[in-house]
């Protein structure tokens, strides 16, 4: 036998970490299962009828649907690669990666395809169940509008994963950190919560520093009845693009392959989130 | 034969403590080299550093005529390493986990060879992680040869394994050797560097303090006779009850040991001086020591 291409090795890495992924359920179930159970509980709670927001006089479901499906794409990407890779950093298996022949970079891009691709799934779901049972609004036109948001949001959120992954110590501070900050940013980015035109002006710049917001309002462009095609907001893929360069930065200056000594050695699998 | 790894003046550092101390040593290609110390002797620290996982903070290191921090693919893709504990993807079946890790290198061993190779048939499609501890560290064993490696690491290989298990894979280890694979090993077990090594290098606090063959350790030490006893307190300097004895010298507290191939004209030299000096010598003993002795004085007789 002899040794494979570089790009099927990457292939067979995604598959491998696509495998890991499924097999661990509790991660299936906080990625896709969780965005889904609050866009069914959302529309229940608030009804279906039209409101003001953002981004016009639009329905609830409208509003979630993209916000919820941006806030999956973030967990899929950004919460797994930052707690899988602690992890396994943590168990010693990037060690034993680092010590075989395979370029680090392609088990990166494979822990990276992987989650971009659970992502999709993620999206797609989130997607066809508001336009299948809440009439919400998808434009053929618009679909290449969908889909570039979605490749720069999922590679900048999959970028500050790794750069968080290369922040946090252990893989139970790994999980702490980046539910500790998803969870926030999703509260002020328009995304659990429809903050209507007017937030306060401090949440509106705070919100706007961060990447989500941008992410969540270029997606819902994408989806929207009102906006002129091609729908894409250039200047928020912008400040996304500037984030991924951030994290980037970020992941070459702190990720490190080899366990940090003396960080929490054990972590039990169903311990590892708490959350979303 | 050609040298496989030399290593000159190594020396590592953590902070204020020095793991590896300053040692030299050299493999020649084919040959089983065993690392023998107790915990913490720094040899993790050694064999880390021939693989590229780790930097020297001082010395010259050359494995396969490589400098191993700057190996880079090529040079991972000649040696099998098997770390002293590294985790394996626990959701992943054994045959999973060397095919997928298996694929880099360029060349390779079937994955069924290699599940035969370490008994696991019974368990080859079973999660690593439903494993007991012993298998999970066979799987480790078949990660570092799945490359088909010329040089192969072995960061005690058989610890954690059944008396039975450990004999299968000194067999393999041989084996090995018998392709003409290179081989470097640590372990805490004399018996299985005595079985296995061609050489030995014995580790205690960052320091080789014993190196040859099995043979040559036993003939040179193994044959020996230790003379000890309490030395009441005496004035004045020990050198001429010391300097002249043939044999190594080591003291704890007030009690001495003389580790001889001369017992018995340094145990008359050290009669003569206690009668001279009017003193009695307290538990005064004479014993001849094996290997197992000889290895606990070198390192410190804790391991
Ligand atoms: N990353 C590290 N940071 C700080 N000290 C370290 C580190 N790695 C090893 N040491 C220290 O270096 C010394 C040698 O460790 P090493 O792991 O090489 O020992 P060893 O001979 O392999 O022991 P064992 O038989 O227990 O495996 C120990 O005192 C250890 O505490
Ligand atoms: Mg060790």
């Amino acid at each position: 036998m002899t040794r494979r291409s570089t790009p099927a090795l990457v292939l067979l890495h995604i598959r491998a970490q696509n495998r890991l992924f499924w097999r661990v359920p509790i991660g299936a179930f906080f990625t896709l299962a969780l965005p889904v159970i609050m866009l069914v509980l959302f529309v229940a709670l608030f009804g279906n009828e039209p409101e003001g927001s953002v981004v016009g006089t639009i329905t609830p479901a409208q509003f979630y649907t993209p916000a919820l499906a941006v806030f999956s794409v973030g967990s899929a990407t950004y919460t797994n690669i930052a707690i899988n890779l602690s992890t396994r950093r943590e168990e010693g298996i990037l060690r034993r990666v680092r010590g075989t022949p395979l370029p680090p970079w392609v088990y990166m891009a494979g822990a990276v395809g992987s989650a971009v691709w659970i992502g999709v799934i993620a999206l797609v779901v989130m997607v066809g169940l508001g336009v299948i049972a809440y009439d919400v609004n998808l434009e053929v036109a618009k679909l290449p509008a969908m889909a570039l948001t979605f490749v720069v949001g999922s590679m900048c959120f999959a970028m500050l994963g790794i750069a968080l992954a290369g922040v946090a110590k252990s893989a139970s501070s790994a999980s702490a950190l980046a539910n500790a900050t998803i969870l926030p940013m999703a509260f002020i980015s328009n995304i659990f919560i429809n903050l209507g035109t007017n937030p306060p002006e401090w949440l509106q710049v705070l919100g706007d520093l961060l990447p989500l917001r941008h992410f969540g309002l270029a997606f819902a462009e994408a989806m929207s009845p009102f906006s002129e095609t091609p729908a894409i907001l250039w200047d928020r893929l912008g400040v996304l693009l500037l984030w991924t360069a951030v994290g980037a930065l970020l992941a070459r200056w702190r990720f490190r392959w080899d366990p940090v000594p003396g960080a929490n050695g054990r972590t039990t699998r169903r311990g590892r989130r708490t959350t979303a | 034969m050609a040298t496989a790894i030399e290593v000159r003046g190594l020396v590592k550092t953590y902070g204020e403590s020095r793991a590896v101390d300053g040692i030299s040593f050299s493999v020649e290609e084919g040959e089983v080299f065993a690392i023998l110390g107790p915990n913490g002797a720094g040899k993790s620290t050694t064999v880390e550093i021939l693989e590229g996982h780790r930097d020297p903070t001082d010395g010259e290191v050359s494995v396969l005529g490589i400098d191993p921090s700057r190996g880079g693919r090529s040079f991972r893709d000649r040696i099998g390493i098997v770390l002293q504990s590294a985790g394996i993807d626990r959701e992943l079946s054994v045959r999973e986990v060397l095919d997928f890790y298996g694929a880099a290198y360029s060349s390779r061993r079937p994955t069924d060879e290699l599940i035969e190779l370490v008994e696991l048939g019974e368990k080859a499609d079973d999660r690593v992680g439903t494993l007991s501890g012993g298998q999970q560290r066979r799987v480790d064993l078949a990660l570092g040869l799945v490359g088909d490696p010329e040089l192969i690491f072995l960061d005690e290989p058989t610890t954690g394994f059944d008396p039975g298990a450990r004999r299968r894979s000194w067999d393999l280890i041989t084996n090995l050797r018998s392709l003409g694979r290179t081989i470097v090993l640590t372990t805490h077990y004399l018996d299985e560097a005595e079985h296995l090594a061609d050489r030995v290098a014995v580790l205690s606090e960052g320091r080789i303090v014993a190196e040859g063959s099995p043979a040559s350790l036993r003939s040179s030490f193994g044959s020996g006779t230790t003379i000890s006893f309490d030395l009441p307190a005496v004035d004045g300097s020990l050198s001429d009850l010391l300097d002249p004895l043939t044999g190594e010298v080591r003291g704890r507290d007030r009690r001495i040991e003389i580790l001889t191939s001369s017992p018995t004209s340094d145990l008359a030299h050290i009669t003569t001086w206690a009668v001279a000096h009017d003193l009695e010598l307290g538990s005064l003993q004479v014993a001849s020591t094996d290997l197992e002795d000889v290895y606990l004085q070198l390192v410190g007789g804790d391991t």
